[in-house]
């Protein structure tokens, strides 16, 4: 009997496939931080060692976007701006989530102007939005929890039939 | 000499020199504003920058006064740093042709400012050498500090990124 014929027949392996996967994947959410403007500051905070992200395995900021999992979009987006976050983002691998970090990343904020995206759910798949100008970087790790508790909620693991 | 009798000494020279091209000379909270013709102005700057060792040039700006006439106001913001003397040069043109004459020739460090005032107000800076835009996308239609301009500017004028990825 086939390891597949096996797996089809008994549900047991594919959920605890996908709880270890899970498990992974939402202790190790590699960030990759764009930083905009005066929120960046507190995202520094929040992988800094007094909020101490490693605490939750993302303390790796990483600046290629073929090796994070997770966009921090910290501060306002200009239209000029949008097209190199989203060409960043189309780089970066599967599975991936996005924090909308501040009231300008969420929804423009006091930048109520021309030339600033009034919100970067209008380009980017946001799954968390931080209120607050800057959030303190709690409010960022409770967003990171936030997306911790998605992923582990997800049932990824899929049988090829 | 103080400086506000040194200031009013460089005035007064402007004045002798340029006569009915000076429109108006007004004083706000200590700053002197100098309201030169427009055929003049690149005179007055040179000269200023000559004779007067007006070699600073802090600033240079556009304003949008909204009137029927004479629209548009560019102002230089210059310093002499013998005498440290701070002068707000003005000069107006109107809507339909607004052209002014580089200053880029004059202090060079307005190349970066003049492409601003253009961006902005649409203000074309004649014998500029690199007359493009500084902010907005270069295809951009509009100049989003005139004041009839939509403060959160016009619907579609600039592109999003698409968000459907290039399928294999
Ligand atoms: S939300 Fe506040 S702190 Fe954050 S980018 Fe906007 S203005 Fe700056």
């Amino acid at each position: 009997m086939s390891l597949e014929h096996s797996l089809k027949n008994n549900g047991f392996l594919t959920t605890s496939l996908d709880f270890v996967t899970n498990w992974a994947r939402a202790n190790a959410l590699w960030p990759m931080p764009m930083g905009l403007a005066c929120c960046a500051i507190e995202m520094m905070a929040f992988a800094g060692p007094k909020y101490d992200a490693s605490r939750f395995g993302s303390e790796v900021m990483r600046f290629s976007p073929r090796q994070s999992d997770v966009m921090i979009v910290a501060g306002w987006c200009t239209y000029k701006m949008s097209h190199a976050i989203r060409r960043i983002w189309d780089q970066m691998p599967d599975p991936k989530w996005c924090i909308a970090m501040g009231a300008c990343a969420s929804t423009g904020g006091m930048h109520r102007c021309y030339g600033v995206v009034q919100g970067v759910d209008n380009f980017l798949p946001v799954d968390v939005y931080v209120s607050g100008c800057p959030p303190r970087p709690d409010a960022l790790l409770n967003a990171l929890m936030q997306i911790q508790d998605k992923i582990k909620s997800e049932h990824s693991t899929t049988l090829d039939a | 000499m103080d400086r506000a009798a040194k200031k009013e000494a460089v005035v007064k020279a402007i004045k002798e020199k340029f006569g009915v091209a000076v429109r108006d000379v007004s004083e706000y909270t200590g700053d002197t504003k100098v309201l030169i013709a427009l055929d003049s102005i690149h005179d007055v700057l040179l000269f200023l920058r000559d004779e007067h060792h007006f070699v600073y040039l802090t600033d240079l700006f556009g304003a949008d006064r909204f009137t029927s006439e004479d629209r548009f106001e560019v102002i230089y913001n210059i310093v002499s740093l013998k005498t440290g003397v701070r002068l707000f040069v003005k000069t107006w043109c109107p809507e339909e042709n607004p052209v002014v004459p580089t200053a880029t020739d004059i202090w060079p460090g307005a190349n970066w400012n003049e492409r601003e005032v253009w961006d902005m107000f649409g203000i074309r800076f004649e014998g500029h050498p690199d007359h493009r835009r500084i902010y907005m996308p270069e295809d951009y239609q509009y100049h989003p500090m005139r004041k009839e301009f939509p403060l959160l500017g016009i619907p579609g004028s600039i592109d999003l990124p698409t968000t459907t990825p290039d399928t294999e």
